[in-house]
């Protein structure tokens, strides 16, 4: 294996101090290509489904695919993996910047975190040089901080990935912020870091990627170029208002959750817009390692209240600290975003479960005096004080540390929490769209937009346009959305590349990429075995088909205005249709014939 | 006239595709370390600033190298390194002011950008955002003329 794929791991045993390269398990590389479905395989072979999130017998793995450091694309992307203390489920985390590449310019495919340090370190990567050094100095340390201080004492050219003092303080949804802006976001993988006591890791490569057919690779990624550029989305829109784009956009389609799902309308989507964003405190825009499209936001709070500078928010963050906290205050969900990005938390589920404690505050569930102070809907900087707390542990913030599902539920309100298998929703009214009601219930990381986005034919027409409402044939939209999408979290590129390619232009990269013949039934049929390996071990940890579910408020409560008022998420006209279509029996669970043909049983 | 690689870091967004494209044509991998051009992102200023061999008219590198290997091209312009000639003794490392030409472990030899040759540079192939661009004029020396002409044609009083 010398091709696409380097065919080494590097096998970090925490509890021991031990650093080892390992050969990559070729068959496993071929049917799970790399990133997120090899990582999973890895996960599933390696951690009984059972395990406590937070104890050392769990496994934290960072994984590369093999077209992860090319071009092409956007090929820059990594993939966290690990069971998840949010959920229970199996989680993987994806993020860009630079940090992935130089993974693989240092010779590795992936890492495998194992067991607990005694104390807390960081890893160091230099090229094949690799240590296990003192974190003492830097825990506490907010992630940006943390990261000057790594570059300044192990070598100034390195790319840095670390969590925050959330993480460390097991914040159930901590993420691990790279390249200081970029984050693997959800499902908690930074408080796994954090519960082994490791702060960071740094690498350095000099090396780099080879490719089997050169001269048929760089073809493939011309075409991809000329794809990318003609591409409403991709080649302008991204690029030009970044994800913000979409704040508009989803109002106007009467989708945009808004006081904790109450409604699908923002009064103040205007105010906290990407046409705001950029007229305000957009500095310019910027790309990962790699990327085509260029969606990240340079942003500096200037003429504000707030001070403070970074990148973003991003979409699903303008609507978390924003519409669904009825907040239409910029500046404020600017400096809130900041604030995660610099404590290490998924902004997402940050956002959503201070919503959920606006609602339980406004309907007396929650005193005052508990909290500190009133926390109504639409109060900004009580929003910006929850997350800080939040972010720090502290007072009524660790209560919300626990995420909505918890904080609702320990209020006797569990319903009130806007969650799939504890996971809060990102920014898309499942009534609205019927698709993602669907995509959130059967997400095999609890309700998630980067599983399945249905967004895509449902709002933005691409690749064609399908009615939102409509519930025919949304079962078949979300597994092919969902196992193209396991594909593309597997090879190492941007899931926001897949509004302008197909299965096709992945099929190509990864066949001449690695030299194995990758054809489009074949990429599918890889999609298929991730999902299905996920689900089993899902199953297997005590998530079982009854959570393949909404909160009562999408199921029961229709939408009270927009172009969908009346509507409900219509999920039981679909899910039966869904497990038939993924070849389930009708109780969710998949067969054993299933199993045996994608060579999992 | 010679042909140049011109650079508008304004455009750029820091995603490291001229790296990248350089190193996979010319080194046959994808492998910033291994390029002939260097993009650096700073963070903090949110700044993308990208620097090649400006193929200098009296090149440095050449009137250093004790074996003759270096030439300055005409017409290309372009400032080649001749394999043959070059012993590695990395005399033209020392003497570029500006860190542009480097000796490769692997080959013994020394590196640096040469247009690529009769194709057009592979960087400027696949820049995403046109910030590198390949001409004999200096165009966006114009394009800055033309802002400045502009300025001082806005504060003209009418009549």
């Amino acid at each position: 294996m010398s091709k696409g794929w380097h065919g080494k791991l590097l096998r970090v045993d925490l509890s021991a101090g031990t650093c080892n390269v390992e050969a990559l398990n070729e068959e496993w590389a071929k049917d799970y290509i790399g990133g997120r479905g090899l990582a999973s395989k890895y996960l599933v072979e390696e951690v009984p489904a059972d395990t406590d999130a937070l104890s050392a017998d769990n496994k934290l793995i960072m994984a590369t695919g093999p077209l992860t450091g090319t071009y092409g694309a956007a090929n820059g992307r990594y993939m966290v993996v690990t069971k998840s203390p949010l959920t229970g489920t199996i989680a993987s985390s994806n993020s860009g910047g630079y940090f992935p590449s130089e993974l693989r310019y240092a010779g590795y495919d992936m890492i495998i975190f194992e067991g607990a340090s005694p104390h807390p370190v960081y890893l160091q990567i230099h090229n094949d040089k690799v240590q296990l050094v003192a974190a003492l100095h830097i825990w506490g340390k907010p992630t940006q901080e943390a990261e000057d201080a790594i570059l300044a004492e192990f070598h100034g050219d390195a790319k840095v990935a670390c969590i925050g003092p959330a993480g460390e303080k097991q914040v159930l949804f901590a993420n691990i912020m790279n390249d200081k802006h970029r984050a693997a976001g959800r499902s908690g993988v930074g408080a796994v870091m954090g519960s082994k006591n490791l702060k960071a890791v740094a690498v350095r490569g000099t090396g780099g990627v080879k490719v089997a057919d050169p001269r048929a690779y760089r073809d493939a990624a011309m075409e991809t170029y000329g794809m990318l550029r003609a591409n409403p989305v991709t080649g302008e829109g991204l690029g030009a208002l970044g994800t913000p784009v979409l704040v508009n956009i989803i109002n106007q389609a009467g989708s945009l959750p808004t006081r904790n799902s109450q409604t699908g309308t923002f009064e103040g989507a205007e105010a906290i817009s990407g046409e705001t964003l950029a007229s305000t405190y957009l500095k310019r825009n910027k790309s990962c390692m790699g990327c085509f499209i260029g969606c990240g936001r340079v942003t500096k709070l200037s003429g504000s209240r707030y001070e403070g500078d970074g990148e973003g928010p991003e979409y699903e963050t303008l609507w978390s600290l924003g519409a669904t906290c009825g907040v239409d205050d910029l500046a404020a969900v600017t400096k809130a975003n900041y604030i995660c990005n610099e404590y290490g938390l998924d902004t997402i589920t940050a956002g959503s479960t201070v919503a959920c404690a606006m609602e339980l505050f406004e309907k007396g569930l929650i005193k005052e005096e508990e909290i500190g102070m009133p926390l109504k809907f639409g109060d900004a900087d009580a929003m910006v004080k929850m997350i800080e707390l939040t972010a720090k542990n502290e007072g009524f913030g660790a209560k919300l540390a626990q995420g909505s599902y918890r904080l609702a539920e320990s209020y006797g309100a569990p319903e009130l929490s806007m969650t799939s298998k504890k996971l809060e929703f990102p920014a898309y009214d499942g009534r609205g769209l019927q698709g993602m009601a669907l995509q959130y219930a059967t997400s095999n990381r609890g309700a998630c937009h980067v599983r399945g986005y249905l967004v895509s034919p449902e709002v933005l027409g691409l690749p064609e346009k399908i009615d939102p409402q409509a519930t025919e044939g949304k079962a078949t939209w979300a597994k092919i959305f969902q196992d193209f999408t396991a594909v593309v979290d597997s090879s190492g590129v941007c899931l926001f590349t897949t509004f302008a390619l197909g299965v096709p232009q992945f099929a190509k990269f990864c066949t001449t990429a690695t030299g194995e013949p990758y054809t489009d039934e074949k990429i599918l049929e890889v999609g298929d075995r991730i999902y299905n390996l996920e689900r089993v071990f899902n199953l297997k940890s005590g998530v079982d088909p009854s959570q393949d579910t909404l909160p009562k408020r999408l199921l029961k409560e229709p939408l009270s205005e927009g172009p969908y008022k009346g509507a409900v998420a219509k999920l039981s006209e679909m899910l039966p249709e869904y497990y038939e279509v993924r070849g389930w029996s009708t109780e969710g669970i998949p067969t054993d014939e299933k199993l045996q043909t994608l060579g999992l049983a | 006239m010679q042909k140049l690689i011109r650079i508008e870091p304004e455009k750029c967004v820091g995603c490291k595709t001229c790296e990248l494209a350089c190193s996979f044509k010319n080194a046959g991998e994808f492998a910033p370390s291994k390029s002939r051009i260097y993009n650096e992102v700073f963070l903090e200023e949110a700044k993308f600033i990208t620097v090649t061999c400006m193929q200098c008219d009296e090149p440095w590198c050449e009137k250093a190298c004790p074996k003759a290997a270096i030439t300055k091209q005409m017409p290309s312009g372009v400032v080649f390194v001749d394999e043959h000639r070059c012993v590695g003794c990395r005399t033209c490392v020392s003497a570029c002011p500006f860190g542009m030409i480097k000796y490769v472990a692997e080959s013994g030899k020394v590196d640096k950008c040469n247009l690529c040759g009769e194709d057009t540079p592979e960087c400027v192939a696949f820049c995403p955002t046109a910030c590198l661009t390949v001409d004999e004029e200096d165009k966006p020396l114009r394009q800055k003329i033309l802002r400045f002409v502009n300025t001082m044609k806005d504060g003209q009083v009418e009549g």
